[in-house]
């Protein structure tokens, strides 16, 4: 057990020993480190003024350490998630002698600021955009900086600075700067203790296997599983919630993976919602695209698809996804690992079939049965970096034209993540042709009374998810996407 | 150098500190280790009586140094703008949620946000006003209603051969500057006291402080070097907070430090005013325009703020480009138990323009008309044309119309008329996406339309090396005002840029300034510095003429040389030589806006120096299933007169037109039941994303030959006018729709999906 916390911010070896657990990282920059260039716009993780550059190093299947670079909201990252990282803020960027950076010049070059104050954040965007990929097509940087918000320039001088990057040579000082890093994660790496922190009456412990956060779940009555902290983090930041305990997952190496089992894969508790995209490249082009619009890149980076589903949000966008695809959470405590189907785990709005002493360690995704396609829409008032107003999920088993099976799914449209046992039973045995002609709203109505808020009315729930069944049938029909949301003509 | 800095597309002069993390904000300062930090508390109730404020508790709270409310108020509990109704702490009653009830001042941040939460509240409830429906029913108004007209619109509907009546409601607007409402306050010596504020306004903060203290205003500072954006949400809303953070100094004797976070920002401030316009228009088979009356019901909030200016200015913009010759404009100004609503970008033009279009789209759908034919049919006439000066509704002539030249330009460039007949084929033959474009022109009246707001002051001083500094009493938030004051320094000296520093904006400096606001920067703080650095000029070309024999006027300033008959001195050289003569080397500058007038009474005058132009063409895609809606290409031609920096000016018209296409697409203000504002966050607000702008956008300068008035080298305002281009985007939804069915959209703003949804169904049935 070590209770210091190793970080190396902009090239230089921080040992942290004295902060309280939930201090976010954005307060100890600019509190402790005093460095105020990385801003907060909303202590929320939705407008990426806060977003730095991190680096970390998990080991695959393997058992090789490979490098993962992270743009990240500093805003709601707990200092203790960070022990091991590298982080580089706007101010670590220039060259030695304040030479601006390429992705620096570009965003001069480009007039990409205007107030400055969201500048840093994209410029850590930008830059984690330059270490991780310089060449980028139009989709892939509206999606790097789908979580940076500009009230001033529209972005268009910003995505222009983005492509130009390409452009730009690295400069000669950059290579002594990742050695840096380098030797910094290395020394990280020769020991694998366990973190453990108390301060100021909080507990925090990032346990290394799932053993021992069986063990401490156990242990300490009323700890808080912490996976990304894209949901927990503004607990803290916005409810002012005192936590007494924190068990971290993202330390435990062997719950990092995605594992290919019997049938389908595993997804490990600690695995992010940019790491399941990447290692799930088959999977169907529905599920990829939800993924794609799943909060931003940055909420991606941290969040954890276990973690989407383990908080059983009626608004999550993964959970009826795999509520549809059929999937199963593995739930872990002392006792061992029991299997619950997510058709039993969601019980009522903030209820799951989870004892306090468990976790979701993992989450089993079958493969698509033969005959099979999914269909996934995600309504949201915004495309990019919004909550779902409605999604719907449907796994669909279609024969000789008529529907044998059917798994349809829906967020936003009750207490918890639901199937639409009405609808699925109007649907099944019948024509798709004919579905795709055929209105749904009753069904609908007899599964689901949504409610009405900020992000939609009663009514519009129940409407569009009629609609969107229909949309489904007009996609299996025609074999046609009708898909907006993504961005569409020349770039 | 040989060439001028003037029309050049310089990049902004805090660049290269943007982008290190060098530039600082209020909440980047650093302080002292006493700074204070202050939180607010808030009332959780919209309409009430407070029966019980504890602040025991409060006070008691770990870190607590002092807390604030009203007994704590020697001077006036005010922090209105102009009529003395907005209490800074709420007094016996609360007439919004979110107003401020007290504040609290502790070591830390954190300390003073815990301890605010711990107060004994109760307030009894009494029924809230909160929409503009109740408020007209309640008739609740600020004031009595307001008129502006023309002709005889009355009788002109009766005889007009087409006669259309409708409802249209156009939402509010957050401002969501991406720095929230920021203060620090510094005690001195003897009373006085040194503001740091994130505002549009020092001097109003100055006054402000000032009163609520009870003392003089030269006992007060305002210092401001950036915004982190503002959008006209700084300009009276930044005094609440510099306010309190005067009292938390003063009472305290440290310095102390208000930062509102997103979710209070949003809670507390003021936002664009929402519009309820009815209107009556009556016109010929033609679709010429032949009587107008429009009746504008705004949602103002708990109090006065900007409102009356506002609607006045939407008044002023009820008929955008469109000349008719009857006219009747009604305003109501709705009293409400919702935050005060402020100015913002554009303050109420953009309101009253978008209702003008949407009647012309309705005229146009009623006679099966391309609504570009109707609106080039009402043009104003061109400036030189026959008919040129054509009246508006208040009696202004237009004499500088452009926008027939403007719009015709725009079409052709944007190949209009092509894409509108694919368009139509498209949606022909596709059932579940529909595809629309449209046109439409932007004039707006450049001026404040208070007279006495249009002046402004600026001070220069040239040092011994040749290096200039100075001041203006413009704000700089992002807009790029200091860039281009030192382009025009520059080029009137004939240095480079480099030379010339300009520092924050403070009331000690530059005295009794407007706020930065109605798009006038540039127009107004441009020319004070000009004529402040040709009083310096003239001084050194007269003693600099007799020591070389030359003659004054035949000076020259250029290419970082002053040229004297034969001989030519550097810049540096030739300002030592004038020390050394004893010259004065730094000058006071002055400019008032001539030829403007306006009398409130009758509702006539020429409130407006000039018009700006623009006009934009959209093209949206929609889904008829979800009512899901995506920009496809934007066209944009405007006219900045002689740009002096044609990179910004882009940079204003691209931002502004995202800006704009935001308030009528994604972003919606939802109160509750209650009156609490349920969007008040990013979570819940949606301004538009990266991926939202359209992946086609081009942007020109129209080439208009300059400004005709004569402005600061003939260039225009580009604040605000940008911001209404994004008419064409609700234009291009409705054109969408109306090949959803028979019958005509009625699309409100915002169209959001479920609004888009809302008028797909019912144009299907």
């Amino acid at each position: 057990m070590k209770s210091v916390i190793e970080i190396c911010l902009n090239g230089e070896v921080h040992h942290i020993d004295d902060v309280r657990p939930d201090t976010t990282l954005l307060n100890w920059l600019r509190l402790s480190a005093k460095k105020t260039g990385t801003k907060e716009g909303c202590a929320e993780g939705d407008c990426g003024a806060c977003t730095v550059f991190m680096r970390l190093q998990r080991p695959d299947a393997s058992g090789r350490l490979v490098d993962e670079m992270r743009a990240v909201n500093a805003c709601i990252l707990f200092m203790p998630m960070l022990d091991g990282a590298v982080i580089v803020t706007v101010e670590g960027i220039a060259g030695p002698d304040g030479e601006l950076h390429p992705v620096q010049q570009a965003m001069v070059d480009h007039h990409g600021a205007q107030c400055g104050f969201c500048t840093p954040g994209f410029i850590t965007s930008l830059y984690h955009l330059w270490r991780d990929k310089q060449v980028l097509d139009d989709q892939e940087i509206d999606d790097a900086l789908a979580g940076n918000l500009c009230r001033c320039t529209g972005y268009g001088p910003i995505v222009k600075a983005a492509k130009s990057l390409a452009d730009y040579q690295s400069p000669a000082w950059e290579r002594a700067r990742l050695d840096t890093e380098d030797a910094f994660l290395a020394a990280y790496h020769k020991g694998d203790e366990s973190l453990a922190i108390k301060a100021e009456g909080q507990h925090f412990y990032a346990p290394r296997t799932t053993a021992e956060a069986a063990r401490l779940l156990a242990e300490y009555e009323g700890a808080q599983i912490l996976s990304g902290g894209t949901d927990i983090g503004l607990w803290v930041t916005k409810q002012h919630r005192q936590l007494s305990c924190f068990i971290y997952t993202g330390k435990i190496d062997e719950l990092a993976l995605v594992s290919p089992v019997e049938g389908g894969v595993e997804i490990g508790a600690g695995v992010t919602h940019n790491q399941a995209m990447q290692a799930l490249q088959d999977a169907p082009e529905a599920l990829q695209e939800v993924w794609r619009r799943f909060g931003s890149a940055q909420v991606r980076a941290t969040g954890t698809v276990c973690g989407n589903v383990a908080n059983g949000s009626p608004i999550g966008d993964i959970s009826p996804c795999m509520l549809a695809l059929d999937g199963v959470v593995h739930l872990t405590s002392q006792a061992g690992m029991r299997k619950v189907s997510l058709d039993d785990f969601f019980i009522s709005y903030g209820v799951q079939d989870r004892a306090s002493d468990e976790f979701v360690s993992a989450l089993y995704l079958p493969d698509l049965p033969a005959d099979t396609r999914f269909h996934a829409y995600k309504i949201s008032k915004r495309f990019d970096q919004d909550i779902s107003a409605v999604l719907q999920a449907m796994r669909l088993t279609v024969k000789e034209g008529v529907v044998t099976d059917i798994r349809l799914a829906f967020g936003g449209m009750a207490a918890t993540p639901k199937r639409a046992p009405a609808t699925e039973a109007f649907i099944m045995g019948k024509e798709v042709a004919k579905l795709a002609e055929m209105d749904f709203s009753d069904m609908i109505a007899a599964d689901f009374t949504p409610l009405s808020d900020m992000r939609a009315s009663a009514a519009y729930r129940l409407q569009v998810a009629a609609n969107l069944v229909r949309k489904s049938f007009i996609v299996e029909a025609t074999q046609k996407q009708l898909y907006l949301a993504k961005a569409m003509g020349e770039g | 150098m040989s060439k001028t800095v003037l029309h050049q597309p310089l990049a902004h002069d805090s660049a290269a500190l943007y982008v290190t993390g060098g530039a600082g904000f209020i909440d980047d300062k650093s302080m002292p280790e006493n700074c204070l930090s202050i939180a607010l508390g808030l009332s959780e109730v919209a309409h009430g009586i407070i029966t019980t404020l504890d602040l025991t508790d409060v006070k008691a709270s770990a870190g607590v140094v002092r807390v604030l409310s009203l007994e704590d108020i020697d001077g006036v509990n005010d922090a209105s703008p102009i009529m003395g109704d907005d209490p800074v702490f709420a007094d016996g009653k609360v007439h919004y949620h979110g107003q401020v009830l007290f504040a609290v001042v502790a070591k830390t941040a954190k300390q003073a946000r815990m301890a605010a939460t711990k107060a004994k509240i109760a307030i009894e409830p009494l029924p809230p006003i909160l929409t503009i429906d109740e408020a007209l029913a309640a008739d609740t108004l600020l004031e009595p209603p307001k008129r502006l007209s023309i002709g005889d619109a009355k009788t002109a509907l009766g005889t007009a051969p087409h006669h259309l009546s409708g409802v249209f409601e156009i939402g509010g607007q957050e401002h969501f500057y991406l720095e929230g409402q920021a203060a620090i306050a510094v005690p001195g010596e003897a009373g006085a006291l040194q503001l740091f504020a994130s505002t549009q306004h020092p001097t109003e903060i100055q006054h402000k402080v000032a009163e609520v203290l009870g003392t003089s205003f030269h006992q007060i500072t305002v210092d401001v070097r950036r915004m982190g954006g503002a959008f006209g949400g700084k300009e009276s809303q930044a005094n609440m907070p510099a306010i309190i953070a005067a009292l938390a100094a003063v009472k305290t004797g440290q310095p102390a430090k208000l930062v509102l976070d997103r979710d209070e920002d949003m809670k507390v401030t003021g936002k664009r005013h929402d519009f309820k316009i009815s209107y009556q228009v009556g016109f010929d088979d033609e679709g010429q325009l032949l009587a107008l009356d429009v009746m504008q019901a705004s949602r103002c909030g708990m109090s006065f703020d900007l409102s009356a200016a506002i609607a006045g200015r939407a008044m002023m913009h009820a008929e955008n480009c469109y000349f008719c010759e009857n006219v009747t404009i009604t305003s109501k100004m709705c009293r409400t138990n919702t935050p005060s609503n402020t100015a913002f970008r554009g303050f109420g033009g953009p309101q009253g323009m978008v209702a003008m279009e949407r009647i012309i789209d309705e005229v146009a759908h009623h006679l099966g008309l391309d609504p570009m034919i109707v609106r080039a049919r009402n043009f104003y006439a061109e400036k030189d044309s026959a008919q040129a000066g054509q009246l508006t509704p208040y009696g202004q002539p237009v004499r500088d119309c452009i926008i027939g030249a403007l719009s015709d330009s725009l079409q052709e460039q944007s190949d209009y008329l092509a894409r509108r007949a694919e368009i139509e084929t498209f949606n022909k033959d596709n059932l579940w996406q529909k595809r629309g474009i449209s046109l439409t022109p932007v004039k707006f009246g450049i001026s404040f339309n208070k007279t006495m707001l249009n002046q402004a002051g600026a001070l220069v001083h040239v040092y011994t090396d040749g290096s200039v500094h100075l001041n203006h009493g413009g704000t700089e938030m992002g807009q790029g005002l200091f860039t281009k004051i030192r382009q025009i320094c520059a080029h009137s000296f004939g240095i480079g840029a480099q030379h010339v520093k300009i520092s924050s904006t403070n009331t000690d400096k530059v005295p009794n300034t407007s706020a930065t606001a109605a798009s006038s920067g540039t127009d107004l703080n441009g020319m004070a510095v000009a004529n402040a650095v040709s009083a310096i000029k003239e001084r050194m070309a007269r003693y600099l003429a007799s020591k070389y024999d030359g003659d004054a006027e035949d000076v020259r300033f250029e290419a970082g040389h002053v040229i004297i008959a034969d001989t030519k001195l550097g810049f540096a050289e030739a300002a030592n030589q004038c020390w050394q003569g004893r010259v004065s080397l730094s000058a006071t500058g002055f400019y008032a806006t001539p030829d403007i007038f306006w009398h409130e009474e009758e509702g006539k005058g020429s409130p407006f120096y000039y018009f700006a132009y623009g006009a934009a063409v959209s093209e949206i895609v929609l889904d008829v299933l979800t009512g899901e809606m995506r920009v496809l290409k934007v066209d944009i031609l405007h006219d900045v007169g002689h740009s002096i920096n044609p990179a910004i000016d882009k940079g204003q018209i691209e931002g502004g037109f995202i800006q704009g296409m935001g308030w009528l697409t994604t972003e919606e203000l939802v109160y509750g039941a209650d009156g609490r504002l349920q969007t008040h966050a990013p979570s819940t607000y949606k301004i538009p994303a990266c991926s939202d702008r359209p992946r086609e956008i081009t942007i020109a300068l129209f080439d208009s030959g300059g400004n005709p008035s004569e402005t600061i080298h003939r260039s225009k305002a580009v604040g605000e006018p940008p911001f209404m281009l994004a008419m064409s985007v609700h234009g291009a939804v409705s054109h969408a729709l109306q090949s959803v069915g028979k019958g005509y959209p009625d699309l409100q703003a915002p169209a959001t999906a479920e609004e888009i949804l809302r008028c797909a169904t019912r144009l299907a049935k």
